[in-house]
């Protein structure tokens, strides 16, 4: 599985970033973030084109893994 | 609509908010402006000397001050910064050069629009557009390079400032600049509009509300989430101002206004080209200031020195009408976002 950086990237890169990895790998993705801001948009992003989430919090860092439905 | 629940809550809470600031002595339509406010502060503090728009507005003070309150309670204070700071200084200048040609900020704009004010209906329209040449933007891959976590004394820094500040308008307050007449002389008592900004900094940072959000994230991802407390702004402000008769639609006669269409779109679309530029709008910026983000604090800073320059060489509006050096600003605005569009697209790849 692919997983993408977007560790200190502000909105909405972080959501671009995902949206774009998605359309290469529909399958499924990792994310790496650090702002909670970024879960939470990640998060959403990821319920309203049907994929589930698991998120890791690491730390500092947060994991966030999405699967399609 | 749970997911939804705290935003549109902070739409209602801004609206109740702006309502009551005006019906104790804010300007009409001024319930909240960041644009206006920053710019009477930086007049309160004699970084220009236009003699109407000297005030130093607790409101400002209050929504820095509440989101550095809530971050901490909540554990999202986490200072951060570094990532193209001069390029985010002059951005901020440019930011508040749109909002004085058209005489706001995006959320005033909706403040003014449930006022009955059609000219902010224009400038909404142009917003749109500024938005949408930003989201091109981003899809090409721009961006202002990452942020790396710092001291938290950088984080700090700013709401413990505006903290020194605020004592000393209260104990000192012959060091700073009053109008005595035109809106800077307008405002609801201090003890008001401090707790108005408080209470409204505390919710905007727990709902992560930006009116530019609303909008890109409907473009760019179908996401209503955070268009949905703008609409609740304008709803709220719509219905208690037909209750306290002060709904009047029309393009002439509005307070803090002016009716020149072309330049009140203009002006909006270089604020909301600009803004996309910089992750959010001008309260954004501020709740993240709050939150430890010293980008945003650069944001706020460059926002300060726009409004300075703008009426040290005469660039912002007045209800008269936009000015030749004001018009002449904004085209030069659009080059500086053009520049800084470009010069910040990914190299093929990234």
């Amino acid at each position: 599985m692919n997983t993408i950086d977007a560790r200190g990237k502000a909105c909405p890169e972080p959501v671009l970033l995902t949206m774009k990895a998605i359309k290469a790998e529909p399958a499924g993705i990792a994310v790496l973030v650090d702002n909670p801001c970024a879960v939470e948009n990640i998060s959403r992003f990821a319920e309203n084109h049907g994929y589930g989430i698991i998120i890791e919090q690491d730390g500092e860092q947060t994991k966030l893994t999405l699967n399609k439905k | 609509m749970k997911k939804n629940f705290w935003v549109i809550i902070t739409g209602i809470v801004i609206g109740i908010a702006a309502l009551v600031l005006v019906a104790f002595g804010n300007p009409g339509n001024m319930g909240f402006c960041i644009a206006c406010f920053l710019r009477d502060i930086a007049g309160a503090s004699k970084l220009h000397s236009a003699g109407v728009v000297q005030y130093l507005r607790p409101e400002i003070i209050g929504l820095v001050l509440g989101a550095f309150i809530v971050a901490i309670a909540k554990k999202e204070f986490k200072p951060r910064g570094g990532s193209s700071p001069t390029i985010r200084f002059i951005l901020g200048m440019v930011v508040m050069v749109g909002s004085l040609m058209f005489l706001g900020c995006p959320l005033r704009m909706l403040i003014r629009i449930g006022g009955g004010d059609l000219n902010a209906v224009i400038g909404l329209v142009g917003f749109i557009v500024g938005i949408g040449v930003g989201i091109f933007a981003l899809k090409k891959g721009f961006s202002l390079k990452r942020t790396y976590a710092q001291s938290k004394l950088e984080g700090a820094a700013l709401p413990i400032a505006l903290l020194v500040m605020f004592i000393l308008v209260l104990i000192v307050p012959s060091l700073f600049a009053f109008s005595t007449e035109g809106p800077g002389a307008k405002h609801a008592p201090m003890i008001i509009s401090i707790i108005a900004g408080l209470v409204v900094g505390g919710f905007a940072q727990r709902s992560r509300f930006c009116t530019v959000g609303g909008l890109r994230d409907v473009i760019m991802f179908r996401d209503m989430h955070l268009l949905w407390g703008a609409i609740a702004i304008v709803v709220t402000v719509l219905v208690g101002n037909a209750i306290l008769g002060n709904l009047h639609f029309s393009f002439a006669g509005q307070p803090v206004a002016h009716t020149d269409g072309l330049w009140n779109f203009l002006g909006m679309a270089l604020v909301g080209w600009g803004s996309v530029l910089l992750g959010g709008c001008p309260l954004r910026q501020l709740i993240l200031a709050g939150e430890g983000n010293s980008d945003s604090v650069i944001i706020v800073f460059g926002l300060i020195t726009g409004a300075a320059f703008c009426h040290n060489f005469s660039l912002a509006s007045s209800a008269a009408g936009p000015t030749l050096n004001g018009q002449i600003a904004v085209i030069c605005g659009f080059v500086i976002v053009a520049i800084v569009s470009l010069f910040n697209l990914a190299k093929e790849g990234n």
